[in-house]
């Protein structure tokens, strides 16, 4: 998918991540904000390139501030940021295909 | 991906607590208050811009987490609105036990649900007849219809009333003796015992006021509720206490079982147990207290 415009998910609840996406020209650009950044940053980097990777998002720059979230809602929050991005969030999301 | 494993149309179901499916605070470790369902919501807790992000939150929790022997129901948004269909698509998708929908008023409704609850069976390749299916009432022609709502499909496993928006259909309050809902709460159980379903009550939502939640409970399991929708994990407790067979009524239960069998297989009908007079038609009710007296973890016989 291409991100198309700048989209936003999730909130800074414990718990939960919020991902901004913003339309990029040099790959992916990753910016990683953690309360748990020691822990886990590499796990949640590594989630959140997988995710972008399986929806086919080649560029974009993407913010992720992270206040402990679970992989699966990293997960939901990457695709529904990226979705949000194509105006693509509301209907016909190919569950169990690229979003699984 | 956690498989759930299929189902059970009839299961114990005396607590089913609301949940938020937009907060991944509170969904990802819902099984752990002992409730028997949860209900992941769709509709009134989820902001209307909030919908999307909901739908992609619940996906992944219900092929992440594993909810054990808890059943997860989702509360899907009304007919009426531009999401349901997406919801349906992403509950079956994401394999949640059932579905409940909100604001059903006819069997219509319910057949409506039920197409497009098929059509993603087949889409998903989820075995046919798996997702099952409840019935919210919250309208007054809700209540009336109640009959051909509960009896609308072999999915069916129960039906709900859902009192603020009953209420405020009547013009009424929450009153202390629970007159204001007592004929709407009366008509339902008689309907879901015609059409051989569940009966569910509706949310009591002063968490202050204790007193007038527990004489809720004991007047619901007086009318012969099967369990109670709940807002807060602290009012789980006393549901299970009050829903929970007492120890007479277990031994009473097994006694009739017992004496049911010895009896007919001697060719005898009709009998006395402690001086009552006892046939066929106590045996299911007497069944059904030593399930759910396993169920409590009171009562660890075969007999059932």
């Amino acid at each position: 998918m291409e991100i198309v415009k700048p989209a936003m998910a999730g909130t800074l609840e414990s718990s939960d991540a919020q991902i901004m996406v913003e339309p990029g020209e040099n790959g992916i650009e990753l910016f990683l904000k953690s309360s748990v950044m020691n822990q886990y940053g590499r796990q949640i980097k590594a989630t959140v390139l997988e995710t972008l990777e399986r929806l086919g998002v080649k560029n974009a720059r993407v913010t992720v501030v992270d206040k402990g979230a679970l992989d699966c809602t990293l997960k939901a929050r990457v695709e529904c940021a990226v979705f949000r991005s194509a105006d693509a969030s509301e209907k016909d999301i190919p569950w169990g295909g690229a979003v699984r | 991906m956690i498989p759930r494993p299929k189902p059970e149309r009839f299961r114990l179901r005396r607590t089913m607590m609301f949940m938020n499916a937009q907060k991944p605070g509170l969904i990802k470790d819902a099984y752990i208050y002992g409730c028997d369902s949860i209900m992941l919501d769709l509709e009134d807790a989820v902001a209307e811009n909030q919908k999307d992000a909901a739908r992609f939150s619940l996906y992944h929790a219900l092929k992440t987490i594993d909810y054990g022997g808890t059943e997860v129901i989702v509360r899907i948004n009304g007919l009426d609105t531009p999401h349901w269909q997406e919801d349906i698509r992403v509950c079956v998708a994401g394999g949640a036990d059932g579905i409940r929908i909100a604001k059903c008023e006819s069997a219509q409704d319910v057949l409506t649900v039920e197409k497009a609850v098929e059509a993603a069976e087949e889409e998903f390749g989820v075995e046919k007849g798996r997702t099952l299916l409840m019935a919210a009432l919250e309208s007054p022609k809700g209540i009336l219809n109640a009959y051909e709502i509960c009896a609308a499909s072999p999915r069916m496993f129960g039906v709900a009333i859902s009192g603020g928006d009953f209420r405020k259909c009547m013009q009424t309050k929450p009153q202390p003796d629970g007159v204001d809902m007592l004929v709407a709460r009366g008509q339902m159980l008689i309907a879901a015992r015609a059409a051989g379903i569940q009966c569910f009550d509706t949310v009591f939502t002063n968490l202050d006021d204790q007193a007038g939640f527990e004489a809720e409970v004991l007047q619901n399991k007086a009318m012969g509720f099967d369990g109670k929708s709940l807002i807060n994990p602290k009012q789980i407790r006393f549901v299970h206490e009050v829903f929970a067979p007492t120890e007479k009524e277990i031994l009473q239960a097994e006694k009739i079982v017992r004496a049911y069998r010895e009896q007919s297989a001697a060719g005898v009908g009709v009998f006395t147990v402690d001086g009552k007079m006892i046939d066929i038609a106590f045996i299911p009710g007497a069944e059904r207290t030593l399930k759910l007296a396993r169920a409590c973890g009171l009562w660890e016989g075969d007999l059932v």
